[in-house]
Parts: C-alpha cells; sequence; structure tokens
C-alpha cells in the first residue's frame, strides 16, 4: 500500500466569538446534567470558570444567566447558587446582575409576559438564600406587589397577579423573610388574606373540570395556594422537597456582601394589559391512590405546590421534543420520595383538560404520554389506566369540552396499542339510557376508534354485549339506488344525471335535464326553474355524491368539477340549508365525511358559515344534538370564519405599510418629475387597494359578528325552551342533553373568547339581557368575570 | 430583550433530514429552501390498506388538512403504502412532524418527512415492479405490503442467482 503524504496541519484558529457564546451557553444551560461528579463540584467548576471569563465575556454572562432565570425555572436553585458564587467572587458582579435582573423584569411585565416574569421574581426571592439580595429589599418589593391589592378601578387579575406573585415565592424564601422581618410579613400575608376574602370568584364554575366537590374539590388557584402558605406558616415555614445547592456552599456565601434591590414601583394598569386569566387546580390522585411507595404529599402541603411547578415548567420547556420531555420528567430531582408517575400523569392531563385551552396542542399529551409509556414500560402504563379508569367513573359530573378531549386522547392512545383494554369493566355503562355520559363516552371513543382503524376492528375488539355502542357502519345511503325506489318523484332524473355525469356531459347539459325535475314548493312552472327547488338539488346531489362516495378525494373532485352548478343551487340561503340537509341524509353514517365536505364546502363557498350554524341546530339536527362531530363541525366553522377574518385584516395591514414606505420614498427622492408620477400612481393605486380591503374587512367582521348572533340567538332559543318546559311541568332541568346543551355554550365563550370579547356590547345589548332565564344569563356572567 | 438562548432552541423534530428527492428539478439549495418552507409532508411505510379517511382522522389532529394524496403503484394504479399530507400552515405541519411522526396508523409506526411540494407524478412509486423502491429489495415478510419484497419473490431464499 502506497504511504499518504502527510498534509501539513492547519492551525486551529482562535475561536470565534460565537463559539465563545455557544460554548458559555452550553456550559450554563447543561450544569448538572449527565455528570459523574456531584451537582456542588460542577457548580463549583463552572463558577471559576465563569469567574475567570468575566474580564471579557461579562455581558454575554449576564445575557445567559438572565435568560436561564427566565427560562428554565425548573433549575431556579441550581442557578441561584451559581449567582451567588460569582457574587462571593465578584461583589461588582453580583449587583450588575441584580440591575439586569430588574431591567429584564420590567421588560417583561410591559411586554405582558406574566408567566415569566413570575420566574424572575421568584429567582431573585431566591438569591435571598444565597446572599445575593438582603431579605428587608426583598421584603420591601413584597409589600409594594401587594399594595396594588389597594387600586381601584383596576381588573380583578391584575392584583391577582401581583398576589401570586408574592405568595409563590413563599415556598423558597418563606423561612428567611420570616427570619429577618417576622411583623413586616405578617402584616403582608394579613393584607393578602383581606383581599383574598373580598375577590369575586364568579369565574370558578366556568373553569372546573368537575362540578363534584368530590372525592377533590376543584379549587380556585389563589385559594388553593393560601391554604398550601398557611400551612406552611403553620409548619414554621420547614420546606423539605426544594432542591438546595446552596446549601453546601453556605459557608462560603455567608462571606459574601448583599445587594439591595432597588426600589421597585409596579408599573402602572395599562388598558391593553393581558394579565393571565384565572386557573383552577387540577387533582385527581391522593395519597390513598398510589399503593405502595413513597406518599403523594397533601393537597394543601407546599411541596404539592412544588412539584406541579416544576413538573409544568419541564413541559413548558421541552414540549417540542417530546423523547427529552418524557426523560426530563422522568428524571426530576427527588423523584425517589415521591410517586414521581402520579404527579406526572395528574400534571399532563391537568394541562389537557384545562378551561379554557391546554397550554399546548392536545396530540402533544398524547405522544409525551406515550413516549413516557416507553421510557417506564413496568410502571408508568399502570399508572395511566388506573388514571382512565378514575376518569371514567366520574364522568357523570365531568365537564363536557373535557370529555371531548378525553374521548380524543383516549381513542388515539389505543391506537397506538392495538385497542386492547378491558371493556368489561364499563360493563355498567350498558345498563343506564344511551344519553348518559358513560355510555356516551364509550359510543363516541368506539366511534373515534373506527375512524383511525375500521369498522370490523371495533367490532373485534368489544364484548358482544356492547353492540349497542358500537357505531354504524359508514355506508352511504342513497335514496335512489335501485328500482325501489321507482315511484320517488326524482328518480327517473337521478338516473339521467347520472349517467350524464358518467359520460361527462357539460354543466349545461347537466342544467337542462335538471330543469325537468318539479318543484315540490309550487304549483306551476312559471318560472325558468331558477327559484329555491328542493327536489332539484336533492336529486342532483344524492346523485353525485353517490358515484363520488369511494373516497375524500373522490367527492372532493366532484365538488369542484360541478361548483358552478352547485353555486347556482345554492343561491338562496334555503337553498344551502337544503344542501346541507342533503349531505347528511346520504352521509348520516359517515359523521366524518360529513365534516369533510362541509369544510370544503365552506371553503369554495357553496354554503356559508351562518347556513351551518343554522343547519346545525335545525329541527332536523336536533336528534344529533348531543354529538361530538356536531360540535366539531360548529368549532371548526367558527374557527375558518376567524382565519378569514384575521387574513383580510393582515392584507389590509400590508398594503397599509406597503403605503407608508412609498410615500416615505416619494419624500426622499428629491425632485425626480418622472419619479414623482409614478410615485403618485403606485400610491394611488395602493390607496384603492386598501379602501378595498378595509370594505372587505368590514364585511368580513360583519359576517362574524352575525355567526356569533346566530348561535347564540339559537342556544337561548333552546335552553329557554327547555328550561319553561320543565318548569311549568315541575321537572327537574338537569336532564343530560341539558348539561351538553349549556357546557357547549360554555365552550363557544370559551374556545372563542378572543374574538367575542370584540362584541361584548352588542352581545350584552341584544342577547344577554336581565330577561333572560338566570341559568343561562349566569354562563354569560362567569364569562365577563374571567376578564375583570 | 427576549434574548432567547441556541442551547434551549432544539427543536430537532421538525429538522429536515438527509434524504433528497432524486427526481427533483432544480438543484439542492432549491430542493433545500423549499423543504424548509414547505407545508407538505411525505408518509412512509403505511399499509396498503390504509385508506385517505385514516389519514386524515390522524393527521387533523395536528392541524387543518388541506389535501391527502395517497400513493399508487405505477402498474396496478392501487395504494402502495405511502401518501403526502398538505397543510394549509406550516405550524400545522410541524407538529405533525413532532407529534405524529413516529407513532402508529394501522398498528404501523408510520414515518413523516418534509416534500418540496407534490407535483404530478410524484403519487406513483418509483420501483422497478410499480410499487415503492423499498419493496423491490427487503427481505422480511410484510403481510400489508405484498409479502416478501419484490426481488425476493421472484428469488425466494436458497436460490441464488449469482454466483461468485
Amino acid at each position: 500500500p502506497v504511504r499518504r503524504k502527510h498534509r501539513a496541519h492547519k492551525r486551529r484558529r482562535t475561536s470565534e466569538p460565537i463559539e465563545i457564546e455557544d460554548r458559555l451557553e452550553s456550559l450554563i444551560c447543561r450544569v448538572g446534567e449527565k455528570s459523574t461528579s456531584s451537582l456542588e463540584s460542577n457548580l463549583e467548576g463552572l463558577a471559576g470558570v465563569l469567574e475567570a471569563d468575566l474580564p471579557n465575556y461579562k455581558n454575554k454572562i449576564l445575557r445567559i444567566l438572565c435568560a436561564v432565570a427566565r427560562l428554565l425555572p425548573e433549575k431556579l436553585t441550581v442557578y441561584t447558587t451559581l449567582v451567588g458564587l460569582l457574587n462571593a467572587r465578584n461583589y461588582n458582579f453580583g449587583g450588575e446582575f441584580v440591575e439586569a435582573m430588574i431591567r429584564q423584569l420590567k421588560e417583561t411585565l410591559k411586554n405582558n409576559l406574566y408567566n415569566e416574569a413570575v420566574y424572575l421574581v421568584r429567582f431573585l426571592s431566591d438569591l435571598v438564600n444565597c446572599h445575593v439580595i438582603a431579605a428587608p429589599s426583598m421584603v420591601a418589593m413584597f409589600e409594594n406587589f401587594v399594595s396594588v391589592t389597594q387600586e381601584e378601578d383596576v381588573p380583578q387579575v391584575r392584583s391577582d397577579w401581583f398576589v401570586y406573585v408574592v405568595l409563590s415565592c413563599l415556598p423558597w424564601v418563606g423561612k428567611e423573610l420570616y427570619e429577618k422581618k417576622d411583623v413586616e410579613m405578617d402584616r403582608l400575608l394579613s393584607q393578602i388574606e383581606g383581599y383574598l376574602k373580598r375577590r369575586v370568584k364568579t369565574h370558578v364554575p366556568m373553569l372546573q373540570v368537575w362540578t363534584a366537590e368530590k372525592p377533590h374539590p376543584q379549587e380556585e388557584y389563589l385559594d388553593c395556594l393560601w391554604a398550601q402558605i398557611q400551612k406552611l406558616k403553620k409548619d414554621r415555614w420547614q420546606e423539605r422537597h426544594i432542591l438546595r445547592p446552596y446549601i453546601a456552599f453556605d459557608s462560603v456565601l455567608c462571606e459574601a456582601l448583599q445587594h439591595n434591590l432597588p426600589p421597585f414601583t409596579p408599573p402602572g394598569h395599562m388598558p391593553d394589559a393581558q394579565y393571565p386569566m384565572p386557573r383552577v387546580v387540577f387533582r385527581m390522585f391522593d395519597y390513598t391512590d398510589a399503593p405502595e411507595g413513597p406518599v403523594m404529599p397533601g393537597s394543601h402541603s407546599v411541596e404539592r405546590f412544588v412539584i406541579e411547578e416544576n413538573l409544568h415548567c419541564i413541559i413548558k420547556t421541552h414540549w417540542r421534543e417530546r423523547k427529552t420531555c418524557a426523560a426530563q420528567l422522568l428524571s426530576y430531582p427527588g423523584k425517589n420520595k415521591i410517586p414521581l408517575n402520579y404527579h406526572i400523569v395528574e400534571v399532563i392531563f391537568g394541562e389537557l383538560f384545562q378551561l379554557p385551552s391546554p397550554p399546548h396542542i392536545d396530540v402533544m399529551y398524547t405522544t409525551l404520554l406515550i413516549e413516557l409509556c416507553k421510557l417506564q414500560p413496568g410502571s408508568l402504563p399502570q399508572v395511566l389506566a388506573q388514571a382512565t379508569e378514575m376518569l371514567y367513573m366520574r364522568l357523570d359530573t365531568m365537564n363536557t369540552t373535557c370529555i371531548d378531549r378525553l374521548i380524543n386522547w383516549f381513542s388515539h392512545h389505543l391506537s397506538n396499542f392495538q385497542f386492547r383494554w378491558s371493556w368489561d369493566d364499563w360493563s355498567d355503562c350498558l345498563t343506564v339510557d344511551l344519553e348518559k355520559p358513560k355510555p356516551k363516552f364509550v359510543k363516541e371513543v368506539l366511534e373515534k376508534s373506527m375512524r383511525l382503524s375500521y369498522h370490523q376492528r371495533i367490532v373485534d375488539i368489544v364484548p358482544p354485549t356492547f353492540s349497542a355502542l358500537i357505531p354504524a357502519e359508514p355506508s352511504f345511503i342513497f335514496k335512489y339506488a335501485d328500482e325501489s325506489a321507482s315511484s320517488l318523484p326524482g328518480y327517473a332524473v337521478s338516473i339521467t344525471v347520472g349517467n350524464a355525469i358518467k359520460n361527462r356531459a357539460s354543466n349545461e347539459e347537466i342544467l337542462t335535464i335538471l330543469k325537468e325535475v318539479p318543484n315540490p314548493n309550487q304549483e306551476d312552472d312559471d318560472d325558468e326553474g331558477e327559484s329555491f327547488n328542493p327536489l332539484k338539488i336533492d336529486v342532483f346531489l344524492q346523485t353525485l355524491l353517490h358515484l363520488a362516495a369511494k373516497s375524500f378525494s373522490h367527492s372532493f373532485s366532484a365538488l369542484a368539477k360541478f361548483h358552478e352548478i352547485l353555486k347556482t343551487l345554492t343561491d338562496s340561503d334555503e337553498g344551502k340549508l337544503h344542501i346541507l340537509k342533503v349531505v347528511y341524509e346520504v352521509w348520516r353514517n359517515h359523521p366524518q365525511m360529513i365534516a369533510v365536505l362541509v369544510d370544503k364546502m365552506i371553503r369554495t363557498q357553496i354554503v356559508d358559515c351562518a347556513a351551518v350554524a343554522n343547519w346545525l341546530f335545525s329541527q332536523d339536527m336536533a336528534h344529533e344534538f348531543t354529538r361530538l362531530f356536531i360540535w366539531e363541525i360548529l368549532h371548526s366553522t367558527i374557527r375558518k370564519m376567524n382565519k378569514h377574518v384575521q387574513k383580510i385584516q393582515k392584507e389590509l395591514e400590508e398594503a397599509k405599510d406597503k403605503l407608508e414606505k412609498q410615500q416615505h420614498k416619494r419624500r426622499d427622492s428629491g425632485d425626480d418629475e418622472d419619479m414623482d408620477k409614478n410615485s403618485e400612481d403606485e400610491e394611488g393605486q395602493l390607496e384603492e387597494q386598501i379602501e378595498r380591503l378595509q370594505e372587505k374587512v368590514e364585511s368580513a367582521q360583519s359576517e362574524q359578528k352575525n355567526l356569533f348572533l346566530v348561535i347564540f340567538q339559537r342556544f337561548i332559543m333552546l335552553l329557554t325552551e327547555h328550561l319553561v318546559r320543565c318548569e311549568t311541568g315541575s321537572v327537574d332541568i338537569s336532564t343530560p342533553w341539558y348539561k351538553n346543551c349549556i357546557e357547549r355554550l360554555q365552550q363557544i365563550f370559551l374556545m372563542h373568547h378572543v374574538t367575542i370579547q370584540q362584541y361584548m356590547g352588542t352581545l350584552e345589548n341584544l342577547l344577554f339581557t336581565a330577561e333572560l332565564d338566570h341559568h343561562i344569563l349566569a354562563v354569560y356572567q362567569q364569562f365577563c368575570a374571567l376578564q375583570l | 430583550m427576549s434574548a432567547k438562548l441556541n442551547a434551549l432552541n432544539s427543536d430537532s423534530y421538525i429538522d429536515v433530514s438527509q434524504y433528497r428527492d432524486q427526481h427533483f428539478k432544480g438543484n439542492r439549495y432549491e430542493q433545500e429552501k423549499l423543504l424548509k418552507q414547505s407545508h407538505t409532508l411525505y408518509v412512509g411505510n403505511l399499509s396498503f390498506y390504509t385508506t385517505e379517511e385514516q389519514v386524515h382522522e390522524l393527521f387533523s389532529k395536528s392541524g387543518d388538512v388541506k389535501r391527502i394524496i395517497i400513493g399508487l403503484d405505477k402498474i396496478k394504479k392501487t395504494a402502495c403504502g405511502f401518501c403526502f399530507v398538505e397543510y394549509y400552515t406550516r405550524a400545522d405541519a410541524e407538529h405533525a412532524m413532532r407529534f405524529i411522526n413516529g407513532t402508529r396508523l394501522d398498528d404501523r409506526i408510520i414515518r413523516t418527512d418534509w416534500d418540496a411540494g407534490f407535483k404530478e407524478g410524484r403519487q406513483y412509486g418509483r420501483g422497478k415492479s410499480g410499487g415503492q423502491v423499498r419493496d423491490e429489495y427487503r427481505q422480511d415478510y410484510d403481510p400489508a405490503r405484498g409479502g416478501y419484497g419484490k426481488l425476493a419473490q421472484q428469488h425466494p431464499a436458497g436460490e441464488s442467482r449469482n454466483s461468485f
């Protein structure tokens, strides 16, 4: 073999600044992870490295540390310890860090990033434990925060936030602050207690996952935290769960000089401030549920608060990467002292069921749970099964929106595990009215499961006793199928039209054929057959959809190919309503197909959103009113409407920006006459465009407002009817139908609250007036209370 | 001020893979640009019996699906185990890469990857026998994908065509 000549090695260049920054970031972000050395030793080492880098990279290090304070709250005490060590070695750096944090805090509050601001304040408060910040100055900041409760005419959610921040820091720093300033702290807590007693809690029922108080009350989050802090105080601030690396460095840290926080005045209330919405604490487990091993901390223990906080933070940091997220959750520090799997499952379901909406997309939780099952195959699946069983048992009082999410989660989860489940355990659901929550839940799960598999599979996986709950085979129902239909008025034309379509006849030819269809609404043929003719729609659409029934793509092609004809037939509101009626009649065994067809028809403007809403609430659909697919279609329709408005608004903004730029250009371009003229023309065009878009936006918003009005009006009508009927008949109003309907009304408010906020005035004046039955008005009032 | 940390920005599930379509009309740079902006996913390892409806149900969990094109055997014009899923927005497609890729559809672990965009003709398998290339050469028995690979079907194990 030939020996290669050695190439001269390139001299390694001194590292680029970007590389150094990345290296520093990496060192800081990963401190404590996957190391053979102890955390303390890693922190000591890193402090040494950073101290040496301070002369050249101080600003970068400041920036990185401020960022981890905000973005890695689950590692709070690791980083406060690091800052403590740096402060002990370099007092000036400690001071600059505190200043930078205050600047960052002001910035996050200005930008409505309230959740991140909580982490920053908590970081500052833990710095008291690390001898970086003097306790009295921290107490002073808390006093300023709590004084917000004295402000008048501010939204309750504003003062809520300031109280929450103070309380949520106390697990970390309560002990230290009480040791130094117990009189002031007692005064603070007493002020908070007074505020909590005054607080309005109308919003709570709307956010609770279960209406029942047993086995676990769904507590308002501030009430729960207050109870936890009260208990902590009773225990003389002894807190044993939080990992505190700074304790090991006490001898070094207590030599350090502390800094005083500058006086911090909470920024005043601004009208466009978006404070966090109130929430309810989700609990489904207690110490009796974890059979062996470590005991689950009680619901009012501060440990429970800290664990839940940290697990939520881990999900918030890693949700995009499910393997990492699962691994981080399962390696929670202190996991050996708690039934970690139970906490994880509870926190995940808590997020999935959170009202108004989960912090992250629903499907993330499904995949995360699967990942966790993979990493802990011997224990987690059992906890998950236990949780599922519990959730099933409590369906009777579970919020309908949450049941929807449970249905979607469970069916998707099962589809990853060959649909293995002990259905027999749930045979109690077969003994009650099928409209009750338990059988309804099973029915919807089987329907969703079928969509992910096929009909026979569902038949095979459930015991024969469950046959009443098995969904129908998703087959087309063709009125004009064979000669047994020959007596029907449209039969003959349906055959002719069918053949015409198969032979690729033109639209004109088909319309001519359709002219032969008699109009059951008219006595004589007084017109060219242009007015609404339900039978014509029926014959054409049934025949067309029957030919295209093979798949979604076939049906979409059909709608596209005959778009012109369909638009002609559905020119009126009645036409639009009827086309939806026909779609339902032929595909009522295949709700999935109905949903995709309705979606397509809205997008191609064969029907409009209001027509879909009117159809769903119509008498014809009353018997399907409690089925999940109805609400999926309605919410999808509202979302399309909202996206449409947003799209045009964006176009308008872009046109306005363009005009502004153009005007600047002209101003800056000087006296070139030709350029001026061209510029003027362009501006003229843009101005026209903006005018057109402005009209488009107004028209779209008007349509959007109308859609919500239609929906709310229909709800009010249906609910009022029911309530009046029950009252006159002296019957209990709480039927399964009523529970579903009133919670569906809540769901509309919750799922689309951002959009609905714009129309509150109209809603209050026109619909949700004082004359309304108080049951219905209560929903509206609870919704309003969310923003106060 | 909202400083982001590169070390914390990891979103590896949405990264572009190593695969590049050899039939792509354009250079590598253009292809990568399209992949980074794409709203379309290639979905592989489907059963031949997986339907458009099943694909729609699963992939709708990450957002509204604009269209699905089922991959077909070039000769038989029957499903041959892959498809394209196009979303209205990139964000929805990214969610699919994060949460649907690597999970099961029709009992099979499916794989999603960014696609530069559907063009007529790309719905056909490129294997010699009409299906996907991967089904030409594989040696295992997969009942949901026509049984043995095409080569193995023509030359069952034990009978070697060539000899050294």
